[in-house]
């Protein structure tokens, strides 16, 4: 792994050894769900120059909000901390863990302290963040970088490669206008990063906000993403994750693969189901079914990624 | 962007004690992992493609004071002479802000006790803002000679 995000206080130094020990996957009891079958034929190519991606796994936590003191949710931390303790109960600890944004409300130096004093308990071998619209209510996320910047371009952008895939993280939460938005920088940096990219390397994006049309009415969408997919058209697998939407939805577009998370914080209305998304106030004892982490295993040659959502216990 | 909405191309495989659902509908796809024998997620109901009535096509309102109310500005579009300052309020529990590419105004987060936000606008023009958080919130600002 080559983390563009290696801030020293907030990362684990993760030698080789212990990658490979944490490598294993145990085959624990959970759902899995295979998708991309689309692309198997382009994964498996033969002759392929690219090193061969090899088994691991990673974590996606989201939305945790911290800081959120509404009926949705009176105790965002508490749950915050469930979802970690879920992490560090897996039977495999993950070879990292991405937390894909809104990690506060309002975006205080003591909230992203204590985002980033949690984030530092997870049992795994890095931690890599990138930040929701939450993460920049009052500027224009100079506050998010100042804690979780380091390592990273432009307002947060980075990328990295781990055992043969190449992941992407993507900051499209500034200067929004109506949708998520990426910026002709971001965009130029995504083109270059790619090049030098084999087709047949699986390709994971970050980003906040949805790169599909999700329901724009409610900026659930990103105006500039064509142009980034563009780029990632001619990959063999292309696995998107993002958060903002506080619900799970997949949707298939030729070679790519969108999956929206779960939140730790609270749920929001499927789109178009009432006049805002506004946070759901659900019955205390069905939170924690609105809430969740979620497990990417990376099977080489198996149809890209494989997820398993779980629920908060 | 226009994309077009799949039936799940992949392949469920359960292990272990949990299940998992997958349910296309309305075209898209909805993927809801839920432990065995509990519910599924339903589906979302809206039109991605439905365009939300547009600021401007209200008549602007003689006023200097917006309120944002249910994720709307109110009145969403305003009429004020040079030099009014115009005075935000936001009545919902969720913050928001006030920002514009078109006059240099940036709120800071409008929430709880430190809710309302003015701007001084010195210049006649028509002036569109957006929440910064929730930037499908939109507004104008008729500033009249």
């Amino acid at each position: 792994m080559n983390p563009a995000n290696p801030d020293d206080a907030f990362n684990r130094d993760l030698s080789r050894r212990r990658f490979l020990r944490h490598a294993a996957w145990a085959g624990a009891a959970v759902a899995v769900t295979v998708s991309g079958g689309v692309v198997t034929s382009k994964v498996l190519g033969q002759g392929s120059p690219a090193p061969k991606a090899q088994d691991f796994t990673f974590v996606q936590i989201s939305d945790s909000h911290i800081g959120f003191t509404g009926a949705a949710n009176p105790d965002v931390t508490k749950t915050f901390q469930s979802a970690i303790d879920l992490v560090n109960a897996l039977p495999a600890q993950p070879d990292f863990v991405v937390h894909t944004g809104d990690l506060t409300h309002f975006s205080t130096n003591e909230q992203f302290d204590q985002v980033k004093q949690m984030l530092s308990t997870l049992r795994t071998g890095q931690v890599v963040v990138l930040p929701g619209e939450h993460d920049s209510t009052d500027d224009t996320g100079e506050k998010y970088r100042q804690f979780f910047g380091a390592g990273t371009q432009g307002d947060g952008w980075f990328s990295f490669d781990h055992r043969g895939a190449h992941f992407v993280a993507l900051v499209n939460t500034i200067n929004l206008q109506k949708l998520g938005h990426l910026g002709a920088d971001q965009l130029a940096w995504v083109e270059q990063d790619l090049k030098r990219v084999s087709s047949e390397t699986p390709l994971v994006v970050f980003s906040h906000i949805p790169l599909f049309a999700m329901y724009p009415d409610w900026g659930w969408g990103t105006d500039d993403a064509t142009t980034a997919l563009g780029f990632m058209r001619r990959f063999g697998s292309v696995t998107v994750l993002n958060g903002h939407v506080h619900q799970l939805m997949k949707k298939v577009e030729g070679n790519i693969t969108f999956h929206t998370a779960a939140p730790t914080a609270y749920p929001l209305p499927h789109a178009g189901d009432g006049p805002a998304p506004k946070p759901v106030v659900v019955p205390a004892d069905q939170l924690h079914q609105a809430l969740g982490i979620r497990q990417a295993h990376l099977i080489p040659g198996h149809h890209g990624l494989a997820l398993a959502d779980q629920e908060l216990p | 962007m226009s994309l077009r909405f799949s039936r799940p191309a992949g392949v469920a495989v359960t292990i272990g004690t949990l299940a998992v659902g997958l349910t296309a509908c309305g075209g898209a796809t909805h993927a809801a992992t839920k432990a065995a024998g509990t519910s599924t997620q339903a589906a979302p109901t809206g039109d991605p493609h439905a365009e939300a009535p547009a600021a401007a096509a209200q008549p602007a309102v003689a006023t200097s004071a917006v309120t944002v109310d249910n994720f709307s500005f109110m009145p969403a579009a305003i009429k004020v002479k040079t030099g009014t300052t115009v005075t935000w309020t936001n009545n919902d529990e969720e913050p928001h802000s006030v920002v514009s590419s078109e006059e240099p105004m940036r709120s800071p987060t409008l929430a709880g006790p430190h809710n309302t936000f003015t701007h001084t606008f010195t210049k006649p023009g028509t002036y569109h803002y957006n929440c910064g958080i929730h930037p499908f919130m939109h507004g104008t600002v008729e500033v009249q000679a």
